[in-house]
């Protein structure tokens, strides 16, 4: 009983467009976070004199300390917007691929 | 990578165990027991007995395996999310990175970046398929359509090995800590550490452990803004005012605005990154989190808030560094250990007296600060923080280790699934015994041993040995069981020997002369990660066996279950 409902969702277009829809935005955003941190690692390992630039004259604050902040800001960010567009446009279209399955 | 900046990583990554870079006598390991503080005793004792009170009311509702494992599957995501932030902020990101920041300025932010980047990748790749697939441990996910023993078996060891070596380095941390802060004796810490950890698993399970990590999480959480805010009040929240001070009073000056010795190749700077970002996905005692909520739901709103929590709390930590710089040099006297020569405290040239580094070390930038801003009873507020970080955090390392030994090899390799839930709880209850008295076995013998190549080698195993697997066999159709376990083993093996040819061990731990080590550089993971990927994919490939075949024909059905959650084991755990 359960393989038919297996075979009911593989057959419904809603779930592969599901799959499709989530997967890519992970991706999107995981491929966001990597060039983010992956980025801020490179700057600091060739070009260490930019990332110590002062913000503005007379300023000690330099622009490596806004933009590393600025990470863990985007980090924060990033996942909670998939948490909010999983956890609504996702789930309902996911609610209504399981109702259809059940209900033939 | 010089020797003074792989002290610095492992300042930041292992437990308070860096050489005396920094400042002199940074090494927690050398310092002499501190006299008795009776407040920061009083107040761990408060959180001692609020915990077992709950590990009390936890026990009532432990009854079966499911509950010990997941707290029966009733924990809300927001809940969650704060046990999984008190399961990762530990004492050495706490006080490791604000010494790193006391010390560097800058270079403590790059830690913190890398400790927090793991998460987005857990929440997109792993959080909701986790949920959906396992049931107790991440062993379940992994075998989910495999042979059974072989994956368990493997997985299993994976859970052990990581567990081990994390837990070291945090009884090891934990002693040297509790010595300092408690002017106790690093044997009675050790043991104390290991006695109440013992009482929240074995009785409480996951329950109080998760009530633990909440109410550790909630209290670090306001400790940390509480500095925070004294801080940036005292400069009117501009931060500019505060870097401007603190470039003023450091030593290093305006050196400490940018990066320093952190990061010299790129090969180390990416490999160490790798380690962090996928090793976090890799967690054994991280990932069984999971399980504790109803649904994916939950499990996606847990990473959300995990996420926000830690993050929030890097910030926190780089601010307290910086504040740290400021605020104790205005008192050397009560924070800096004198510099002697003959007896006498030194004077420099401009006729002020001279002073060494920290009162107990580099790490107890942020201790000392809670002292200047709030005086001795914050003290003794953020003293008990310290140790119940400490706690939170290996009752939960314990607990996934006594899930893997129960759940993984005894019910499933050993029974072939036929054990009843009692007997499975049993075997639970007796392997967090044991694991207990392994724990304060290890923190003992360790006591003297360099352990700050520990907690980032848990992170190399589990970004080698224990994603891959997990990556592969839910994600990819044609993983099969030979592929997963030997890509595991490539991973795991690779990870240990790179790191002991690593200077981090074949120097620092072993005494070979300095630039004595084959393996140039500070992290193996991109070499090791890489081989298990590499091995999982051309023997999969290369597996034509009836067993394979069986196991990529059940692949679109787990995928529907990943996906839908259709399935999925449901909140009672049943």
């Amino acid at each position: 009983m359960s393989e038919d409902i297996v075979a009911r969702i593989e057959a419904n277009p809603k779930y592969h467009e599901l799959v499709h829809k989530r997967n890519s935005f992970g991706i999107t955003l995981s491929i966001l976070m990597i060039i983010a941190y992956y980025g801020y690692i490179l700057l600091i390992a060739f070009n260490k004199e930019w990332l110590g630039t002062k913000l503005g004259a007379g300023m000690v604050t330099s622009v490596g300390i806004p933009l590393g902040v600025g990470v863990i800001v985007f980090t924060i960010i990033v996942t909670n917007i998939y948490v909010r567009r999983a956890n609504t446009e996702f789930d309902d279209l996911n609610a209504e691929i399981l109702r259809e399955a059940n209900k033939k | 990578m010089t020797k003074s900046t792989r002290s610095l990583i492992g300042l930041g990554l292992g437990l308070f165990a860096a050489g005396g870079v920094l400042a002199a006598g940074a090494d927690l390991g050398n310092t002499t027991k501190q006299a008795t503080n009776w407040v920061a005793i009083a107040m761990f004792v408060v959180f001692v007995l609020i915990t077992l009170g709950i590990t009390r009311w936890a026990a009532m509702k432990t009854k079966t395996a499911a509950d010990f494992y997941t707290a029966g599957g009733g924990i809300t995501g927001f809940q969650n999310g704060l046990a999984i932030a008190g399961d990762y902020m530990s004492a050495a990101s706490f006080l490791g990175i604000s010494g790193l920041v006391f010390a560097n300025g800058f270079d403590g932010l790059i830690f913190s970046i890398g400790w927090l980047v793991g998460w987005p990748v857990i929440t997109f790749l792993m959080a909701e398929r986790l949920r959906n697939l396992g049931k107790f441990t991440f062993a379940d996910v992994a075998s989910y359509r495999f042979a059974q023993t072989p994956t368990r078996t493997f997985a299993a060891i994976g859970t052990l090995v990581v567990v081990a070596f994390y837990m070291i380095a945090q009884m090891v941390g934990a002693g040297q800590l509790i010595k300092v802060l408690f002017g106790l004796e690093y044997i009675y810490a050790v043991m104390i550490v290991g006695v109440l950890m013992m009482c929240y698993v074995l009785f409480g399970g996951m329950t109080a452990t998760t009530w633990v990590q909440i109410i550790k999480a909630i209290m670090l959480l306001c400790g940390a803004s509480f500095m925070a805010l004294a801080v940036l009040w005292q400069f009117n929240f501009n931060p500019e005012a505060l870097f401007a001070k603190a470039v003023e009073v450091h030593s290093k000056h305006d050196a400490i605005m940018s990066p320093g010795v952190l990061i010299k190749d790129p090969v180390s700077a990416i490999s160490v990154g790798m380690a962090l970002m996928f090793g976090t996905a890799g967690l054994p005692h991280i990932l069984m989190r999971f399980f504790t909520v109803p649904s994916a739901k939950d499990a996606r709103k847990s990473v959300g808030w995990a996420t926000t929590w830690i993050g929030y709390f890097y910030i926190l930590t780089f601010i307290i560094g910086f504040g740290a710089i400021v605020m104790l040099t205005q008192d050397p006297a009560a924070y800096y250990v004198p510099k002697m020569v003959d007896g006498v405290q030194a004077v420099g040239a401009d006729g002020k007296p001279v002073w060494d580094g920290l009162r107990g070390g580099g790490n107890m930038a942020a201790i000392h600060l809670s002292n200047a801003v709030g005086g001795n009873v914050f003290l003794g507020f953020i003293s008990a923080v310290a140790f119940a970080t400490i706690l939170a955090v290996v009752s939960g390392l314990t607990l996934s280790g006594a899930s893997a030994v129960s759940h993984d090899l005894y019910a499933t390799v050993f029974k072939h699934g036929n054990a009843d839930s009692a007997s499975e709880l049993r075997v639970s209850k007796i392997t967090t015994i044991f694991l207990g008295i392994i724990a304060v076995g290890l923190g003992i013998a360790f006591e003297k041993e360099n352990v700050a190549y520990m907690v980032m080698l848990a992170f190399v195993i589990a970004c080698s040995a224990n994603f891959p697997i997990l990556f592969m066999s839910v994600l990819w159709k044609d993983c099969t069981t030979k592929g997963a376990v030997a890509g595991g083993v490539v991973g795991l093996i690779s990870s240990v020997v790179l790191t002991i040819l690593s200077a981090s061990v074949w120097e620092a731990v072993m005494h070979n002369p300095k630039g004595s080590a084959w393996f140039p550089y500070s992290s193996p993971a991109i070499f090791s990660m890489t081989a298990a990927f590499v091995v999982i994919y051309v023997v999969s490939k290369l597996d034509n066996s009836k067993q394979a075949q069986l196991e990529r024909s059940l692949y679109p059905a787990q995928k529907v279950r990943s996906e839908t959650g259709f399935g999925a084991s449901s909140a009672s755990g049943h």
